[in-house]
């Protein structure tokens, strides 16, 4: 019986999920995501920035199956039922109950709902002396599973001026994972949003490891600290990677050595090279595309996650603790 | 008149347009209010500098449950559609990062045993950058929800000539937020597969909230066409081309206004202040020559 359970252990190989985040936008989290996909040989790929997803423009997904994302719920007012007493406009906290004379004479106000400032929180629908207005489903986007050349892709889409993107991300991340158990792959890696609102803390609450990808610059140096705190808010070991190290060498510096101190470990730095968009003109990643230039600094970044991932926390403060990783090797 | 910069995709260059396009509207004489709508990760004051002279905490109420009072009849669980406050046995528990503050569980909560508190969300900060008024939306580290604070930063919103409202990247709730009330928003993207993807997606959110719209492309030479292609097929006014120049992003990575520093750059901002004070939106335009004098 002992053993037994001990190799139904050891044969379960969990899964991993790896989220790439910023902070500040455009530091290049897509393209690196599209270039680790190339080299991690079969992970899985989950598109969390549901918001502004770009990871299909490099994978190009084949999609299998579709879903529509019913996110929240939006009232209805049914106004054969509604006596317009307003009751629904004086507890509506959203500002989402317009009314508006009816006919001239203004003897009955006509009451509806605005379904682009509807939370769905059902107050109007409790309160509703006539029992007038509905709670219903809104479809708030679709969301995909596809095949890549890289292996499986979830990715989704939201709906135009829609709402509830942490609870597509959520959707989106635990589909992948599931992808991931039922294929015997052993890796998620997750394309996450900018910011640290609600579809960042979606995509990054319980992941095994968070890479911060970086860029010189006083935004990237200030919105770095803000993500990494956010991290450290959650118990996330993190590390950093700089992309476009070299257009200001000593703030690079900076960000690493501030990064250090958060407790984060250093996955290393990418120069600025043009080629990354000529590779994104193509379709390609930027690994596929080139073998050189920033191509190489990307395979060495990804070793380096791949080993802190491999151990979990220990090797992040081993590496903490080795001036091998030092801000200054380079510089 | 009330302009939102926002731009789908991050990193294309809201802010360093939104910054320098607020100085050198002040620096004519007009007056301008710069509000970084991007609580997340405001940015703007980095390049601004600006000195704050005054600051208010904002807050979000959720639930607090009286245990001594609550007769555990599960009305408040049932009502919240959020699942902020569920009741297990004759426990009730609040997770106030789920709770959208709709008020429904005190409302239905016979006993009087819920009130709601206010929590700390984040802070908007006001002040002067030379002539310009300043107004910046911080929210709190482990937040989920932006967008009561930019709410908050709107309602700093005056009697200006010109306000600039630097909106957060994406297409969804914390933009939509932003530019609610806009009277253009001017779209920043660069000319990449990327910037085009998004800058798709985030003129379909404006068509939905009916909003006017111009596009400005950053780092032209990086990419390709198609994004002059796409505004040009579509009909959106491509109002300026800021040429690629690793000094704008030198400059940049310096902190410094990119404005003073490149005479390329000075140009575009020139050129796209320009054409905001000479578009259809004639009728603030009379009121800005007026505010001059």
């Amino acid at each position: 019986m002992n053993s037994l359970v001990n190799i139904h252990l050891r044969d379960a190989r969990p899964v991993k999920e790896l989220v790439v985040i910023s902070g500040k936008g455009g530091t290049g989290k897509t393209s690196l995501v599209a270039s680790f996909a190339t080299l991690a040989n079969n992970a899985v790929l989950a598109d969390c920035d549901v918001d502004a997803a770009d990871l299909h423009l490099l994978t190009a997904p084949r999609v299998v199956r579709s879903e529509p994302f019913t996110g929240g719920k939006r009232a209805r007012i049914d106004t054969a039922l509604c006596a317009a007493c307003g009751v629904c406009k004086d507890l509506c906290r959203f500002g989402a109950i317009r009314s508006h004379a009816s006919s001239g004479n203004g003897a009955t106000p006509k009451y509806e709902i605005d379904p682009r400032a509807c939370e769905g929180c059902s107050v109007c629908a409790w309160f509703c002396p006539s029992q007038a207005i509905q709670l219903q489903p809104a479809v708030n986007g679709e969301w995909f599973v596809s095949d890549t050349r890289f292996g499986p892709m979830v990715h989704a889409q939201l709906g135009a001026a829609e709402e509830n993107s942490g609870k597509l991300v959520t959707l989106v991340r635990t589909t992948a994972k599931r992808i991931a158990e039922e294929r015997w792959l052993d890796l998620v890696i997750v394309d996450g949003s900018p910011g640290i609102g609600c579809p960042v803390i979606a995509s990054i609450t319980g992941a095994e490891m968070v890479l911060v990808v970086s860029e010189p610059t006083p935004s990237g140096l200030h919105d770095m600290e803000r993500v990494a705190e956010l991290v450290q808010h959650f118990r996330i070991p993190a590390a950093i990677c700089i992309n476009k190290w070299d257009l200001n060498a000593g703030m690079s510096s900076v960000i690493e050595d501030r990064a250090r101190k958060r407790k984060m470990a250093l996955a290393g730095r990418v120069r600025y090279d043009r080629m990354v968009t000529k590779a994104q003109l193509e379709g390609m990643t930027a690994v596929e595309y080139s073998q050189e230039g920033s191509s190489s600094d990307i395979r060495q970044v990804w070793k380096t996650v791949r080993h802190l991932l491999s151990g979990s926390t220990s090797n992040f403060e081993t590496q903490l603790c080795t001036e091998g990783f030092s801000a200054e090797r380079r510089t | 008149m009330r302009i939102a910069i926002a731009s789908g995709k991050g990193g294309t260059g809201k802010t360093i347009v939104s910054t320098n396009l607020a100085v050198a509207a002040a620096r004519r004489g007009f007056r301008v209010t710069y509000l970084d709508c991007d609580v997340e990760e405001p940015n703007g004051q980095l390049f601004l500098k600006a000195q704050i002279t005054s600051s208010r905490a904002t807050g979000r109420l959720h639930p607090n449950v009286d245990a001594s009072k609550c007769t555990h009849c599960g009305l408040c669980g049932e009502i919240c559609q959020f699942s902020a406050i569920v009741c297990i046995g004759d426990k009730v528990l609040v997770y106030p990062e789920l709770c959208h503050a709709c008020g429904g569980c005190a409302l239905v909560c016979r006993s009087g045993a819920i009130t709601e508190v206010l929590q700390e969300t984040g802070k908007v900060e006001m002040g002067m950058a030379g002539p310009l008024r300043f107004v910046q939306g911080t929210l709190r580290i482990g937040e989920a929800m932006s967008t009561p604070l930019i709410r908050e930063v709107k309602r700093e919103l005056g009697n200006e000539d010109l306000a600039i409202l630097d909106c957060p990247p994406g297409a969804s709730c914390p933009v939509t937020e932003s530019v609610r009330g806009a009277d253009l928003v001017l779209l920043v993207t660069e000319p990449t597969p990327f910037g085009l993807n998004d800058l798709k997606l985030t003129v379909e959110m404006l068509e939905v909230l009916q909003l006017p719209m111009a596009v400005v492309i950053n780092r032209v030479g990086i990419g390709d066409r198609k994004t002059n292609e796409y505004c040009l097929a579509k009909g959106i006014p491509l109002w300026t081309m800021i040429p690629d120049h690793r000094g704008i992003a030198e400059s940049y990575s310096r902190g410094e206004l990119a404005y003073e520093a490149v005479p390329e750059f000075r140009i575009a901002i020139d050129d796209l202040l320009n054409r905001l004070l000479q578009t259809g939106q004639a009728k603030p335009l009379v009121e800005f020559g007026e505010a001059r004098q």
